[in-house]
């Protein structure tokens, strides 16, 4: 890691208690999801991977972040506050009246892009931009954070094979891959396995990576992102749903599962 | 001198084709759809022009990233699919986003209502005006002859946000030989009369003027307005044109009584307190199968000039009552 680069683990540690301590002021947002994804944020935007301005969070010169999976991006809430997208008190007051950061995140938060939530979009609207800065000549990437479970819907496909017919080696997709969706898991609801396979013979260049391992996150998304060899290209993080807490981890019902407070309190005073 | 009519794609198309040469933010994307006038965008701007294929879901979500990168997207299919197939998209990443995002995507549907005679209710279309009405944001245009298609540009270009423009497949008669309507007022007036107006839109403008030439030939002498911007009319000047009518006739080839125009011009009415009846006439029933002529098929859904006429002056007598 070179110097400039803050300690990822150690970030990837405060960002999960964030996420905790705000579900348990905010019990509305989906944990499970929000915890699978912690290291996959932490990479992009503590490790060097996107270029952006908290100053000016649409500014031209960025990289794009398009988070698909909306609902299970709450860990990106101490993220974007702490690197200045808007004030840390906002923490506060997520889902709560007269604040903008709500169970699903909206364009209107400094750092979303897109409307996110409902599933199945972000990478077709990810296709439109990279496919627009090709056209204008930017050197500027595009990424998309989406969950494993969102790829059922269909449009997703349609943008996948758009991207390799297009040639976009700009964009650079992130599955977040927990294999649960709200139901249980994927393989057993409808499988989208083998996924590398899949995207392979949709044209796509895949990566394969542990999700909950920072550094290798990070160095996997620096190889993508400095990769051009015609193709669009594809990270597949095996991850787990609702990492690190009892009960919630892996469970099949941990979309929609809410840990007790006694239990996130306990948690938070044993993992300072 | 007569106009020649034309296609209103093609008409729409020109003068997108002939925008791009200069302005280089202009961008088209097709869902496998063509047409000759397309050929020479294809032709010519090979690197502005995009065809997805034919699948609209993602059609819609690309129109939307190219415009979120400063293009000014005209994305094109048939009007059932570039509404219905793709809806949700249209929701989320158009109406939604234009909230948060200056985004100027223009979505051409092609095959208003009947206009795909032989084809069926699959690629015929009297949903659309309601769905895309529906969704705050949108503009929705419905022009009735290739004069105002092609007027539609200017405010395509000039007009930040998402718009619907509903196309006839087929190539209509002229209608505005001098000028094309006026776009800010959003309506043209063509007859002004007594008793009941009939506001028509798209193909059944056509309908409306027969309408009212063979009413005239009896003695009854309504009003006739072409509603071509149907979301952001002038509200105040056609209250002040419907003044002195006792009764609105709304025509528009969608379904009845669905929330297409005539639940606009009901919640117009209501809103403003203008004391007309309404007659909403569209199509009536549910969905077919046989076969026929436009005008044909016209009739047996209740919006032919015969069903219209009858309709209108039992409406009119029942007013002057």
């Amino acid at each position: 890691m070179s110097s400039e680069t803050p300690d990822l683990r150690a970030k990837a540690h405060w960002v999960w208690r964030e996420t905790l301590a705000i579900h348990r002021r905010a019990p509305e947002t989906r944990l499970a999801s929000s915890l699978s994804s912690v290291e996959i944020f932490v990479a992009l935007y503590y490790g060097g991977v996107l270029r952006f301005d908290a100053a000016q969070p649409l500014s031209a010169h960025r990289d794009r972040c398009v988070i698909s999976k909306g609902h299970g991006s709450i860990c990106m809430y101490p993220i974007l506050a702490d690197l200045g997208f808007f004030p840390k008190d906002e923490l506060l007051r997520v889902c709560h009246s007269g604040g903008f950061l709500g169970g699903i995140p909206d364009p209107v938060i400094p750092g979303y892009e897109t409307v996110n939530g409902s599933l199945g979009h972000g990478l077709g609207v990810a296709s439109g931009m990279a496919l627009g800065l090709n056209r204008l000549n930017s050197d500027r990437q595009v990424f998309v954070v989406s969950g494993d479970g969102e790829l059922h819907e269909g449009a997703n496909w349609e943008a996948a094979m758009f991207a390799s017919q297009h040639r976009l080696d700009n964009l650079n997709l992130v599955i977040d891959d927990n294999g649960i969706s709200m139901l249980g898991y994927t393989d057993d609801i409808v499988s989208h396995h083998p996924l590398v396979e899949r995207l392979s013979a949709f044209g796509w260049d895949c990566r394969r990576v542990d999700g909950h391992d920072v550094l290798a996150v990070r160095s996997a998304l620096l190889d993508m992102k400095a990769s051009a060899t015609g193709k669009p290209k594809a990270l597949i993080a095996k991850t787990l749903k609702g990492r690190g807490v009892p009960g919630l981890e892996n469970a099949p019902l941990s979309h929609i599962l809410n840990p007790k407070p006694e239990l996130i309190d306990r948690l938070l005073e044993q993992m300072p | 001198m007569t106009t020649k009519p034309l296609a209103m794609r093609d008409v729409l198309l020109e003068r997108i084709w002939q925008a791009m040469a200069q302005d280089a933010k202009i961008f088209f994307v097709s869902a496998d759809f063509g047409s000759p006038i397309l050929d020479k965008i294809r032709t010519d701007f090979p690197n502005r022009f995009v065809n997805v294929g034919i699948a609209e879901q993602n059609l819609i979500n690309v129109s939307a990233g190219l415009a979120l990168e400063g293009f000014t997207v005209f994305a094109y299919a048939i009007a059932p699919f570039i509404t219905m197939r793709c809806y949700e998209q249209i929701r989320v990443s158009l109406a939604l986003l234009s909230e948060a995002r200056p985004i100027n995507v223009n979505l051409i549907g092609v095959g208003a209502g009947y206009s795909y005679v032989v084809s069926g209710p699959t690629h015929q279309c009297y949903e659309d005006l309601t769905l895309m009405r529906a969704m705050p944001n949108f503009q929705v245009f419905s022009p009735a002859d290739h004069i105002t298609a092609g007027a539609l540009f200017e405010r395509c270009l000039s007009s930040t946000g998402p718009k619907y423009l509903r196309f006839d497949a087929q190539i209509l008669p002229v209608i505005y030989e001098q000028a094309a309507p006026d776009l800010q007022l959003g309506f043209h007036v063509h007859r002004r009369g007594k008793h009941a107006c009939l506001l028509a839109t798209g193909y059944m403008l056509h309908t409306a003027l027969k309408v009212a030439d063979i009413l005239e030939k009896s003695g009854i002498v309504p009003g006739l307005i072409d509603l071509v911007d149907i979301m952001r009319f002038d509200e105040e000047r056609l209250a002040d044109e419907l003044a002195g009518y006792q009764g609105l006739v709304s025509l528009e080839e969608g379904f009845r009584g669905r929330g297409g125009v005539d639940a606009m011009l009901f919640d117009f009415l209501t809103r403003r307190e203008l004391p007309l009846k309404l007659l909403n006439l569209g199509v009536e029933g549910g969905y077919r199968f046989e076969l026929g002529t436009r005008a044909e098929l016209h009739e047996q859904v209740g919006i032919g000039p015969e069903a219209v006429q009858r309709r209108v002056a039992a409406f009119i007598q029942a007013l002057s009552q």
